[in-house]
């Protein structure tokens, strides 16, 4: 290899270039290197599209079924009340709502359509209602709501943050202060279904972010009244209603846990909801709902979900077929040399 | 080796020690470079002191009295403060932060960022100030570590140069500094040490460590060579010689300390390389200083043991330094086009984020009417200003920069920092390409800036130097013609093309054919050459020799009959030059340095026929000769009385010799135009026999030279040296022409010896590179300094012509213009010339419009060109060219080179790249959108200029065709993967704030949005960037049409960049509606629990990691299992990020504190509804990519199908291993039909024409298609 230099006397610039180099420049041979590593090169042929829109189909029709009937298991009782709780005869509903001397107390009778096995839960729905409005969702304070040294702290809680008198308001903000203050009293044939609401809400909210020292302050006295009135014995961590109305909904439309029952609902059961109208939706028109509901292991009732399953699954099916049909019929098309272009001035006879 | 080779090894220390005396090179160069004081000089002389002629050096100040006044010392203060150090680091300690983090600003997108981060920390922010400012943090930080390591590199290479050490006259440091003189010697010195004023030994081989003045060298009359490829790539040897007040007075060390000092008054730094004006006062006396005397910095000392100057300039003051331009940044078109698609991007942010405002202010001017508060929960009634319901107009105003903030993720900010990490790996592949390394010169490729891979891939024209980088200039001498008869056997590249061009019927293989004919010859060489004692292994392995005619070898010439025209012919070759031998003291082996390989290849030539030159010395050459009459080696000596030197303007050169008998000849070898008018009539027997020899050479591609004798009478001698050396000691500006009169005298009544014939050989794989590339639909433009002959052999041997092509020939070499020069009126000869260009062109656009399917090839000589680059022609000019199948440009000139690339560039707007190797092509390599240059044969400055460096031209191909495909449709991929992932994050967000009446409240939390760019998206884009082959290399080179994507740009058309971002929107929306249509309001666990916004937005989340990362499955052709890994670890990421984030205390992780954990993962709908929503959001664009794959295919999708076929059928199923057959065959129609390869081409064309007339018969016209312009 090396023994060029044997023969030759140089006539250029006499360099003498040909010796062997000891530390040769030559790039190291690797798979890698040379981008010769092993690879697959997955192309789509007939056979793997139609089988992988197959296959999914195969696999979502089932999953659709599925979930369409444990959605379809599930019975759900929603009843508006929000125009039917305002007494006839009043026209501006927000002075009615505005008013604290006027009794809010109304009834609603509800029939159970379907056998509801226990645990039964009590939901509120409220429409309309703008909870993830940003200035809405930024105005609390976590580090007041966990620790109770820290109940100065107020930022972004305007302008619930602080008493007319400059005192800091625990909890402070608009979540807080405009808590949710309809109260429902279920009675099955004049005997009263205890509703539990214990454990509506995330273990860890309670246990971490509300703190079980802190109680509340200042809260709620002033002219413009939000929504309830919170007991100032009980420490947050326990006001689990505030803690379920502070984890903020993601969509205007939106459930809150109110509370469980532990007794099954027979088929046409009458359940009289002794309820108090006080939250205020009538100025932006929004809806108030009472819902009872089962859940499985889907959760509660949504047709979509399985629907949707369905549907992809038969789009996916219909390609499929499309596929093959298309496949059947111009075969040519597929894999085929003709594809190289330099063929098709010789194919295009 | 008679002579001095008594004692190989004590010569060498002998010579060292003795004063080396050398040839009286001032009387050896008398023509070309010896001392002569120009009238310009005394011009200049006059000027020193003045303005921009200020510098005064005190020679060696620190030893000597100083000889002046103490304004003077000041003032040498003040020059020694600029130390030799040199530092080409962009930045210190100091200045970094500040001045990266401009560079870094200086982006669009960074800006943005910036301003967005500026957001983040005022309450319009919709997110925490911290996590929007992290994504910009890091990707700062990663550009300023990479910033940094690469300053670094630079500084260490600085540190290594600045520590190299030389030899300065300086005083000793321990204690002997009583005696003066035993203390003062020359010692070692590091470069950074030495100060203006020092004088310095630099020892042979060695690199002068600054600007020097030379004083004297070991030559007896102070002359040394000196390379200076450093500085202009050129790899011959300059002279340079110091004034005779220095060199006799300091001939050794010892010298140096008697030396009283000296002053030396020259101009101020600046960038000029060839000029230098000053005077350097010694005893009083001034004497003028050239750049003769001058020694530049980065040139190295070549054949002199040592030399001594004084350091006139340091550092950055030396001319190389002044010299060193900032290389011009080049940005690739993608790029560019990149630009633009952010400026859409940042459009659509700012009108989205428009319409958002608008629709937050109607909602917050809602809000409050007549003092009814509507939703009253946001206490509209006490608001900030950003929700002042009586003032919606500003709140909205207002909102818009949170907008712009929270949509802010359209805009990709990661892109850059990954687009730079992709290239710099793809450069790396380069650089490691085995394929691409010369073994010869140890050279790999070397992709020097890594931001033009992609633009590799869309080289539209190439521009070509020839020399050096089509041939591998290195001269062979290969035939020649003595009296009359051709001698020289062998074969050379381009005659091999012809005959395949007159169709022989055969065409033997090149390689056999050399083998075939070398061993015959080999044979006889041995028995003949027995008693050379260069023992000749068998093959042709002497450089620049390649002469094989059994009739003249071996000393056989002496039984032809014209045997005295032949030794004549032989004592010529060995005579008439300026080369140096060395004779190797171990072997006695002689090498030569020559001026050009031309040279030098005559005088190997003549030394392997029998003349050897092995001595010169000042006032002659020494040959070895082999006497006719005995057949015995004689040494013969010749004086050389003068040398006539060569230039472009005399094309010829010539000495003056006495012989042994005291008889004076003259020596004259030249072109044929100059020296057939010069040859005496009588003598003329066999001049049309050798004319036609000379033809015939030049049909082959030989460069040519005549050679001829005259003998010279004493008394005619005597007039002639008289008239000669008063010509060379004038001083009036007619220097010149009085010295080529007096030449004149002599060089005529020539008798005519013979011609040569000399072979630049071509480069290995040049023809077939050049084939492959213009099947690859590239135009090749050949710019070259040669002949227009040379230049059109050269063309046909590399296949760039082929023989049914039209030639279409603009020159300026037609009768009535030479006509016109002869009267040489300039005004008049000027606007002739000018017209007979433009009619030229026009004629020449005729015919190109007039033929159909014919091509053509235009040829234009250097004086037409520069005519033609006018105003108002040039228009004309490109587009005759881009009309032409081939251009070639003979006769350039480097700066023409460069004006014809600008033109092609701005001309067609095409992507142009200019390959070269010499300093004569840094001009195009710079101009044009790429620069190659060819690195390991000539020197670096072509080099040093380029954006990529190759070893030999025929590694173009695997670059454009492999790398530059490959990286072009990576970066296109990548660049639109990543605005389809960021526009599909972006949109969901949008989406969702349209839910939130606009108000400006993102989906995700802050830290999962920070950590989406950088996470959990970009390693598989990153994978993709770096490993995917859309076509595996092999195809690549075998469907060279492919490279056609690349030029059309069709991977990164807007078509396919909006439809990427189409996608995005869709998997947007898709993955928008499906989620929160499926976690609506109702529970989402058997436990009862409603779905928040932390747990909504996680799902979301969670689904877009999945659908961004598994598209990757589907746009993707290529998955090592990097890919796989890069893929799957993004989506693990996702998974690990969730728990691990929301385990951290609830004041950090804020909504997402135990999300996943206690909320999804126990939630069978959250898997459920991330399967759906994933698939659902892949599908449309699966079956997109199934239907444009089976309709409507890319080029490369059919290389594809192709492949697969191919290996699907590895048993040969008759049907369609024919296909695959016939496939082959169609490929390779165009190069066999042809012969030769260009051809190739049209031929392409040809067929794609034919195709593109298919096409639009066929039911799926035009789409997808490739679509090849023609020629025109």
């Amino acid at each position: 290899m090396d023994s060029h230099a044997a023969g030759s006397s140089s006539g250029g610039s006499g360099d003498g270039a040909a010796q062997p180099r000891r530390n040769s420049r030559k790039p190291k041979y690797s798979k890698f290197t040379q981008q010769e590593l092993p690879a697959c090169k997955p192309i789509l042929t007939p056979k793997w599209v139609i089988s992988v829109f197959v296959l999914v189909g195969v696999i979502f029709v089932p999953i659709g079924i599925v979930s369409l009937r444990a959605s379809q298991q599930v019975v759900e009782i929603v009843d508006r009340y929000d125009d039917a709780c305002v007494p006839a005869g009043v026209t501006d509903k927000l002075a009615y709502i505005r008013n604290d001397s006027i009794p809010k107390a109304c009834t609603r009778n509800l029939t159970i359509t379907k056998d509801m096995k226990q645990p039964i839960f009590v939901y509120y729905q409220l429409d309309n209602f703008y909870q993830n409005h940003r200035r809405y969702v930024k105005s609390r304070n976590d580090v007041q709501l966990r620790d109770k040294s820290k109940a100065s702290e107020t930022d972004n809680c305007d302008p619930e943050a602080k008493t007319v008198d400059g005192k800091p308001i625990v909890p402070c903000g608009l979540i807080a202060w405009s808590l949710f203050n309809d109260t429902y009293n279920l009675i099955r044939n004049n005997e009263t279904l205890s509703v539990d609401k214990k454990d509506i809400s995330w273990k860890s909210d309670r246990d971490h972010k509300f703190g079980s020292h802190v109680f509340p302050m200042n809260f709620q006295k002033g002219p413009l009244q939000g929504g309830k009135i919170l007991d100032s014995k009980i420490p947050l961590s326990e006001q689990e209603d505030l803690i379920v109305w502070m984890r903020t909904a993601a969509l205007p439309t939106f459930r809150k846990l109110y509370g469980r029952i532990y007794v099954d609902l027979k088929e046409n059961d009458t359940i009289t909801v002794q309820l108090e109208n006080n939250y205020n939706t009538y100025s932006f028109s929004g809806k108030k709902k009472l819902v009872l509901s089962t859940a499985t292991w889907i959760g509660g009732k949504n047709d979509f979900l399985g629907l949707a399953y369905l549907t992809v699954g038969g789009i996916c099916f219909f390609l499929a077929f499309a596929f093959t049909l298309l496949y059947l019929i111009k075969p040519r098309k597929m894999g085929d040399n003709s594809y190289l272009s330099w063929n098709r001035a010789t194919l295009g006879r | 080796m008679a002579g001095e080779d008594d004692g190989n090894t004590t010569n060498g220390r002998r010579r060292r020690r003795t004063r080396r005396s050398a040839v009286r090179l001032s009387k050896l160069y008398s023509y070309a470079c010896g001392r002569r004081p120009s009238v310009a000089d005394d011009h200049s002389v006059s000027r020193i002191g003045g303005p921009g002629f200020s510098r005064v050096v005190m020679v060696n100040a620190a030893a000597g009295e100083p000889p002046a006044a103490a304004d003077l010392l000041q003032h040498q203060q003040q020059i020694t403060a600029t130390t030799n150090s040199i530092s080409t680091t962009k930045y210190n300690l100091f200045t970094f932060l500040p001045k990266s983090l401009f560079e870094q600003f200086r982006r669009v997108a960074n800006i943005y960022f910036l301003l967005s981060a500026g957001i983040a920390y005022s309450p319009l922010a919709a997110y925490s100030s911290s996590s929007a400012i992290a994504p910009l943090v890091i990707v700062l930080v990663a550009t300023m570590i990479k910033e940094a390591i690469e300053d670094w590199r630079r500084n260490q290479q600085d540190t290594e140069v600045n520590n190299r050490t030389t030899q300065v006259f300086q005083q000793g440091g321990d204690g002997d500094g009583w005696d003066g003189d035993a203390a003062w010697s020359f010692r070692d010195a590091k470069w950074k040490d030495i100060r203006v004023g020092d004088i310095v030994k630099v020892h042979k081989d060695e690199f002068f460590p600054a600007d020097l003045v030379l004083l004297s060298s070991s030559y007896e009359d102070a002359i040394c060579y000196v390379e200076t490829m450093n500085l202009d790539g050129e790899t011959n040897l300059k002279l340079k010689q110091s004034l005779e007040v220095t060199s006799t007075t300091l001939p050794d060390d010892d010298s140096f300390r008697s030396f009283a000092g000296a002053v030396v008054r020259c101009e101020d730094p600046n960038a000029h390389l060839y000029t230098f004006v000053g005077n350097i006062e010694i005893d009083g006396q001034q004497h003028p200083l050239s750049p003769q005397q001058l020694l530049l910095r980065d040139s190295k000392l070549r054949n002199t043991d040592f030399v001594y100057g004084v350091v006139v300039f340091t550092g950055h003051d030396t001319k190389v330094m002044q010299n060193s331009m900032k290389v011009p940044s080049k940005r690739s078109n993608v790029e560019k086009k990149m630009d633009r698609v952010m400026y859409l991007l940042l459009f659509s942010l700012i009108v989205i984020s428009v319409v958002s405002s608008v629709f937050f202010g109607i909602a917050t001017g809602d809000d409050l009417q007549d003092g009814r508060m509507k939703r009253w929960y946001l206490r509209p009634d006490d608001t900030e200003i950003y929700y002042d319901p009586n003032r919606p107009a500003v709140a909205a105003l207002l909102h818009f920069f949170t907008a712009i903030m929270l949509y802010g993720y359209f805009i990709p900010i990661s892109l850059y920092i990954s687009i730079e990490i992709v290239k710099l790996l793809q450069a790396l592949f380069i650089n490691n390409d085995i394929h691409m390394y010369h073994r010869e010169t140890d050279t790999p490729a070397h992709a020097r800036t890594s931001n033009l891979n992609e633009e590799l891939g869309q080289v539209d024209t190439i521009l070509t130097d020839k020399t050096g980088t089509l041939t591998s200039n290195s001269m062979e001498f290969i035939k020649c013609s003595i009296a009359g008869t051709a001698y020289g056997r062998g074969i050379t590249e381009v005659e091999r093309a012809m005959a395949r061009r007159k169709g022989a019927p055969v065409i033997p293989n090149p390689d056999n054919m050399d083998k075939g004919n070398n061993s015959g010859i080999q044979q006889q060489q041995h028995i003949l050459s027995s008693s050379d004692s260069e023992g000749n292994n068998d093959k042709p392995a002497v450089k620049g020799f390649n002469f094989v005619d059994e009739r003249v070898m071996g000393g056989n010439w002496v039984n032809q009959p014209r045997s005295d025209v032949i030794e004549m012919f032989f004592r010529l070759l060995a005579v008439c030059h300026t080369c140096i031998p060395e004779v190797d003291q171990e072997s006695g082996k002689i090498s030569y340095e020559a001026e050009s390989p031309d040279e030098a290849a005559f005088v190997v030539a003549a030394r392997e026929l029998g003349f050897t030159f092995y001595k010169r010395t000042q006032t002659g050459v020494s040959l070895r000769e082999l006497d006719p009459s005995s057949g015995k080696q004689v040494d013969r000596s010749y004086k050389i009385l003068n040398v006539l030197e060569f230039n472009s303007a005399r094309k010829r050169m010539s000495v003056v010799v006495k012989n042994e008998e005291g008889k004076l000849f003259l020596f004259t070898k030249g072109a044929d135009s100059v020296m057939f008018e010069r040859l005496s009539g009588s003598e003329s027997a066999y001049r049309e026999v050798t004319q036609q020899h000379i033809n015939e050479y030049a049909d082959a591609g030989l460069r040519t030279l005549v050679l001829a004798y005259r003998e010279l009478k004493e008394d005619e001698y005597a007039y002639f040296d008289r008239k000669f050396t008063a010509a060379k000691n004038s001083v009036s500006t007619d220097r010149d022409e009085k010295i080529d009169e007096a030449a004149d005298l002599v060089e005529r009544d020539l008798i005519l010896l013979g011609a040569t014939a000399v072979e630049d050989k071509l480069q290995k794989g040049v023809p077939e590179c050049i084939d492959k590339l213009a099947q690859a639909g590239i135009k090749i433009w050949v710019l070259t300094g040669d002949k227009m002959e040379t230049a059109i052999n050269i063309g046909y041997a590399c296949s760039l012509l082929r023989q049914g092509m039209k030639q279409i020939t603009i020159t300026l070499e037609t009768a009535d213009i030479i006509a016109l020069e002869k009267v040489s009126d300039k005004t008049a000869l000027t606007k002739a010339s000018k017209d007979s260009v433009a009619r030229q062109i026009n004629e020449g656009k005729k015919l190109v419009n007039a033929s159909s399917g014919e091509s053509f090839a235009l040829i234009i000589d250097g004086k037409s060109l520069t005519y033609a680059l006018e105003d108002d022609t040039k228009d004309m000019f490109l587009d005759l060219a881009v009309g032409c199948g081939s251009v070639i440009c003979c006769r350039s000139s480097p700066k023409q080179k460069a004006l014809v690339t600008r033109l092609v560039k701005t001309g067609t707007g095409k992507v142009t790249l200019a390959i070269g190797d010499g300093a004569n092509d840094v001009g195009m390599i710079q101009e044009a959108d790429i620069g190659v240059g060819i690195s390991g044969a000539e020197g670096m400055q072509a080099v040093m200029a380029s954006d990529v460096s190759i070893a030999q031209f025929r590694f173009l191909e695997r670059l454009l065709l492999v790398h530059g495909h490959w990286c072009y449709s990576r970066i296109s991929s990548m660049i639109c993967y990543f605005f389809y992932k960021n526009i599909t994050f972006g949109v969901t967000l949008f989406l969702y704030d349209a839910y939130t009446s606009f108000s400006g409240q993102p989906f995700y939390n802050d830290w999962a949005m920070a950590c989406f760019n950088v996470f959990f998206t970009s390693l598989p884009v990153i994978a993709m960037g770096v490993f995917d082959q859309d076509v595996s290399a092999r195809f690549c080179l075998k469907f060279p049409m492919l490279y056609q994507e690349g030029p059309q740009n069709l991977l990164f058309q807007w078509q396919r960049i909006i439809g990427w971002m189409l996608n995005g929107v869709a998997c947007a929306v898709i993955i928008f509606f499906l989620s929160t249509a499926s976690l609506q309001h109702q529970a989402f666990r058997s436990g009862g629990e409603v779905s928040d916004m932390a747990t909504l937005g996680a799902t979301a989340y969670t689904c877009i990691v999945w659908a961004v990362n598994l598209q990757m499955y589907i746009t993707v052709s290529y998955f090592t299992l990097v890919q796989h890994v890069c893929i799957w670890l993004s989506i693990a990421l996702w998974y690990i990020f969730l728990p691990v984030y929301g385990a951290i205390t609830p004041s950090f992780s804020t909504t997402y504190y135990m999300v996943f954990v206690e909320a999804l993962a126990g939630a069978p709908s959250y898997w459920v509804v991330t399967l759906l929503v994933t698939a659902a959001a892949l599908i449309p664009y699966f079956t997109y990519a199934v239907v444009k794959s089976w309709f409507f295919p890319d080029y490369h999708n059919r290389i594809q199908w192709l492949r697969h076929r191919e290996k699907a059928k590895a048993h040969p199923d008759p049907e369609t291993s024919a296909d695959v057959e016939l496939s082959q065959v169609l490929r390779q129609f165009s190069v066999r039909s042809t012969g030769v390869g260009v051809s190739a081409r049209r031929d392409a064309t040809a067929v794609l024409r034919h195709l593109n007339v298919d096409y639009s018969q066929s039911p799926t016209p035009g789409a997808g298609v490739v679509v090849v312009t023609t020629d025109r």
